[in-house]
């Protein structure tokens, strides 16, 4: 194990340098009084340059990432991430641009923003849009309090309830309450899909809104959208599509055709942006042409001679969500992926993610239990490993085993309507070889489970660290490493 | 086929042919006939690499704004960025990894996050530290909910001299919760004005005070006497703030904050327009689980090797759903990589080298500035790398004025005073950029 | 096989209950329950005098990977809280029907009992 770089720390090394001053050095304590000032040293590794850039080197080669091999993951959307958009999102034209410089010396980030901004409404078939929200959960928290304030504007304040499917993502029932509004859960039919009959139950004079994903996060299309839009809407409601299956549908189908009325989508999932570890991402929300007014400030507006600007929104803006516009930098990337694809590129994105989940979902249904099997799947579909698991055999020691064979886990555990499940998202970016590799691996452990069990309980075996105790990392809660003042 | 393209035509029929569909129409039959687009999507062509990369080098050169020396900051600031971080950020195994969930497989960036929240809450000092918020204003924002959160109440005190932009963003998330903030006036010295501060805590339930150190305009608050003042009524103090003067002025811990956020941008992240950055948090241990956002634990694993993982994941949406104490899934994590590299490199010494630098150069152009007829001072207090000055003329029209000169001069405050901006001096600027910048404010000054 | 003593009443949500001599009511969580959560690391107590309703939310357990609510079986007012599982919650995993108990409610209507199941019928709806 690579010890912390606290532990390579000692006195006087620097990985730093700055030139000598040139103006005379003042002390704080003169200026400010010594009361003011910091009492003890602040704890900061010393290290040389070379000793800080082994370190994270030595530290990084012990992670899985998409550059390396698939990236399964249901509903993160783990595809390749183009290496020009790394370096444009890093032109020194926009990586030295302070976010409040006038605006005629950001003409060409401005005019980025407005192009990508038309680019996602016409791929989500709206007319506003925003840029600003970070990730895809701030987007949810941006949707939401549009449709809170579209129903205030309208006199209509009462109404506080969100419905959304059983299957839902633990981020739509978190904004919900950080937007003030109370969840209301609608049970999903046997054929996976939303059961009309429980949302026409549900469905009132409450109802501010319904979040839908779609496809939904069992990877199967909502075939009844129209009717799931119109109820609600005829309860008084909006609908508001969680984006994050939106690779499922480029070119092929819009959120704004099928009757939602806002919707966010994740850059880093189906516009490419790399993940990062965990971000960032950039979570940008579309919306009809009604709830435009209330998008939060700024927004960007071209003026009738082509120059570009923030403008204020007006006194019926919600707010805003961040100190200032956005995760620029992811939205360069985006704009690039775009540009690189155009529309034939982007609908041949999705239909290569659908028939990769499809292929993978044939070669593994046999050998593992597929409970949602009426008709094709999306952009990725959801097995159950309940008939290994009456062996003794769990989900998560199937995804550890995985790690052995060099590939990274599924999705596991979700969505929760699903006991046991595995969910699994192989992306456009998987060509023939490698899901067949990674088939090969999964039918392996399923025999692996019939015949030698202990090898996919005890796995991970070929990892730099084996299983890790959890329950020891709670209850001896160690988050930060104590300091030792030398 | 575009280059991201790893299918070929004929191993898409034989894979339809595994699959038992005829054609990738049988694949979306689901999808009403009636919701298919039917036409392609109306966007531009697709465009090669080399395409891509001219379009985008035309965009960049109409935005000239970069090269402009800047004295620019409020939230967001030019600082040196040794050239090590961005070769660590540019790492695949960082890069293009996802959220650590399989833990076995990353160690990198568990460990990086654990350093980071080490380094973050020796900073502040204070116990503990989460794995990233998405930049200063959604962590503060995110505080005042926690703050609340712990004292069980629906009301909390926000400092008038806090950026205004994170003020926009805290009143919006909270107005929609149920929840209400009252803003604490700044006095006529630019400091919060304490005897307002007290009325308002004995005025009905109030979970604490946000207070920014330096505030808005640069000042140094007197955050020990706040925290006396709102500790002495049982409530919390959360604090924003700058984390390179932390590592010079008392940082929160030291002064009794509770909770402490701030921006971390200033840490080794590029200005980029305004992101991506990476809003921190800290916060004493008896709050941690009140913390929003993902924490990283230390830990053993089954051969007793030290390891690390996620913990405390209850807390988090995608566990606790609605009764999560924060919706954050994707945070900044590469961004919070960079700061945990820019601070190794940086060091001890390295980062209050820096602060004292910024101190140094703002302190000497303040002097430079001043010494030109016409500007003034707007408050006298004490400032740390940031300062507000009165000029004879509309501020906007002098910041034009001066990037003809080929200086972002400040950030003008025109709802404090027509003249009034902000203007900071960080490390990197030097004494010729300094000088060079008097001398446009005079030229541009005699002429009113 | 769960144990299920004879002597506690039960919800659906699988807490139990307890009539004590002094008419209170004792509350914990089932042998069922705990096991299929695992090692609880954390338990969030009700405050005394909290009112509480039946099938509302009295407090919550944390495991590592979840985190379940617990209801009240009757109305009432909270009269007691086992403080000592905030220093060891496994207690609830340990001895959930003796020193894992949860709260002890003063029951508005003791007759709300009556309308738990016994053992048996909980037997039937663990299905063991």
């Amino acid at each position: 194990m690579e010890g912390t770089i606290f532990s390579k720390s000692c006195c006087g090394r620097r990985g730093m340098d700055l030139p000598a001053p040139e103006v005379p050095v003042l002390d704080p304590s003169a200026v400010l009084g010594p009361g003011r000032l910091r009492s003890a040293p602040v704890g900061l590794p010393q290290v040389s340059e070379p000793q800080a850039v082994r370190h994270f080197v030595n530290l990084g080669v012990k992670n899985y990432h998409v550059d390396k091999g698939i990236y399964p993951l249901g509903s993160c959307t783990m595809k390749y991430n183009p290496k020009l958009n790394e370096d444009l999102a890093r032109h020194p034209a926009f990586a030295g641009l302070h976010p409040l410089a006038p605006a005629r010396a950001a003409q060409g980030a401005l005019e980025l923003m407005h192009e990508l901004g038309t680019y996602l409404c016409e791929i989500t078939g709206f007319r506003g849009v925003t840029l600003q929200p970070a990730a895809g959960a701030q987007g949810e928290f941006t949707g939401l309090l549009l449709i809170r304030k579209w129903h205030d504007a309208r006199g209509d304040a009462g109404r506080v309830e969100v419905l959304m499917p059983d299957s839902a993502h633990g981020t739509n029932p978190a904004s919900s309450t950080l937007a003030g509004m109370r969840v209301v859960s609608v049970k999903s039919d046997s054929r996976g899909e939303v059961d009309l009959d429980d949302l026409k139950a549900k469905a009132g004079p409450l109802t501010a809104a319904l979040m839908l994903t779609n496809p939904n996060t069992l990877g199967i299309f909502e075939s009844r959208i129209g009717e799931i839009t119109r109820i609600v809407h005829e309860a008084g409601g909006l609908c508001y599509m969680d984006g994050a299956n939106l690779n499922a549908l480029l070119g092929i189908a819009r959120p704004g055709d099928m009757g939602f009325d806002v919707c966010h989508v994740n850059l880093h999932k189906t516009f490419s942006t790399p993940h990062g570890g965990g971000g960032p991402g950039a979570g940008p929300v579309a919306c009809a042409e009604p709830l435009a007014r209330f998008l939060p400030n700024p927004v960007v507006v071209r003026a009738g001679d082509g120059s570009y600007a923030f403008e204020p929104g007006g006194r019926e803006s919600f707010g805003r969500l961040l100190a200032f516009h956005g995760n620029f930098g992811v939205l360069v990337r985006a704009w690039a992926y775009i540009r690189t694809l155009g529309a034939a590129g982007l609908r041949e994105t999705a239909e290569n993610a659908l028939i990769n989940a499809n292929y993978l979902r044939a070669r593994l249904k046999g050998a593992f239990e597929l409970p949602y099997d009426h008709g094709p799947c999306m952009h990725e579909f959801v097995l159950s490993g309940e008939a290994q698991a009456k062996k003794g055999v769990r989900t998560l020691d199937i995804a550890k085993r995985l790690l052995d064979y060099g590939f990274h886990a599924p999705t596991i555990y979700f969505p929760l309507i699903v006991h046991e499940a595995i969910m699994i998202e192989p992306t456009e970016t998987e060509g023939l070889q490698s899901l067949d590799a990674f088939a090969d691996a999964m039918l392996a452990i399923a025999r692996e489970v019939e015949e030698k069990p202990h090898l996919v309980t005890d796995a991970p075996v070929n990892t730099p660290v084996l299983r890790l105790d959890e329950v020891r990392a709670v209850k001896e809660l160690d988050i930060a490493e104590p300091w030792e003042r030398t | 086929m575009s280059r991201f393209t790893s299918i070929l035509g004929t191993e898409r029929r034989k894979m339809l042919e595994t699959i038992g569909a005829s054609s990738v129409d049988d694949l979306i039959a689901a999808v009403p006939a009636a919701f298919r687009l039917g036409r392609p999507l109306d966007l531009p062509p697709a465009a090669s690499e080399l395409e891509v990369s001219r379009e985008l080098e035309r965009k960049a050169s109409a935005a000239g704004g970069a090269r402009l020396v800047c004295f620019a900051g409020a939230g967001a600031y030019d600082h040196f960025i040794p050239a090590a971080v961005d070769h660590i950020l540019r790492r695949s195994e960082f890069y293009t990894a996802y959220t650590p969930y399989q833990a076995e497989v990353s160690q990198g960036t568990l460990q990086c996050i654990y350093e980071y929240q080490t380094m973050i809450s020796r900073l502040c000092a204070l116990d503990c530290a989460n794995a990233s918020m998405y930049d200063g204003a959604s962590a503060a924002a995110e505080a005042a909910l926690m703050a609340m959160r712990v004292r069980r109440a629906d009301r909390i005190l926000v400092a008038g001299s806090l950026n205004p932009a994170y003020l926009d963003v805290v009143r919006t998330y909270l107005s929609h919760g149920g929840f209400s903030l009252n803003e604490v006036p700044f006095g006529s010295d630019g400091l919060l004005d304490t005897v307002a501060l007290e009325s308002l805590l004995s005025s009905g339930e109030a979970a604490g005070l946000l207070v920014q150190q330096p505030n808005f305009f640069g000042l140094v608050e007197d955050v020990r006497r706040l925290a006396e003042i709102v500790h002495s009524k049982e409530r919390l103090l959360v604090q924003v703030t700058d984390p390179v003067a932390a590592a010079v002025i008392a940082p929160p811990g030291e002064a009794g904050a509770d909770i402490a956020v701030g921006e971390g941008q200033s840490l080794g992240i590029p200005l980029s327009f305004g992101g991506p950055y990476a809003g921190f948090m800290a916060c004493r241990k008896e709050f941690v689980r009140n913390m929003p956002g993902r924490i990283i634990g230390r830990t053993s694993d089954r051969a007793g090797q030290t390891g690390y993982v996620l913990t405390l994941q209850t807390r988090e949406q995608h566990i606790r759903r609605e009764k999560a104490t924060s919706n954050i899934c994707t945070n900044q994590a590469l961004m919070a990589l960079a700061s945990t590299v820019y601070m190794t490199l940086a060091g001890e010494e390295g980062l209050r080298e820096v602060a004292s630098r910024c101190f140094s150069n703002s302190h000497y152009l303040e002097e430079r500035l001043l010494g030109i007829s016409g500007v003034s001072r707007i408050f006298s207090t004490p400032f740390f790398r940031e300062f507000v000055l009165e000029f004879p003329m509309p501020a906007e029209d002098l910041r034009d004025r001066l990037m003809g000169a080929g200086f972002l001069a400040g950030v003008p405050l025109p709802d404090l005073r027509p003249g009034a901006m902000l203007v900071t001096a960080t490390e990197k600027r030097t004494k010729s950029e300094m000088d060079g910048l008097a001398e446009a404010v005079a030229s541009a000054c005699a002429e009113v | 096989m769960s144990s299920i003593p004879k002597n506690l009443r039960y919800t659906e949500t699988h807490e139990w209950a307890r009539l004590e001599a002094d008419g209170t009511v004792t509350i914990g969580i089932t042998d069922y329950a705990q096991h299929q959560m695992g090692e609880i690391v954390m338990v969030e107590l009700p405050r005394k005098g909290h009112q509480a309703a039946r099938g509302a939310s009295l407090g919550a357990l944390e495991a590592v990977k979840t985190a379940s609510d617990y209801y009240s079986p009757v109305d009432g007012t909270v009269e007691d809280a086992n403080t000592k599982l905030e220093s060891d919650p496994g207690l609830v995993n340990t001895d959930c029907y003796g020193a894992g108990w949860l709260a002890v409610v003063k029951p508005s209507d003791p007759s709300q009992l009556d309308s738990l199941m016994d053992a048996s019928g909980y037997a039937r709806h663990t299905g063991e």
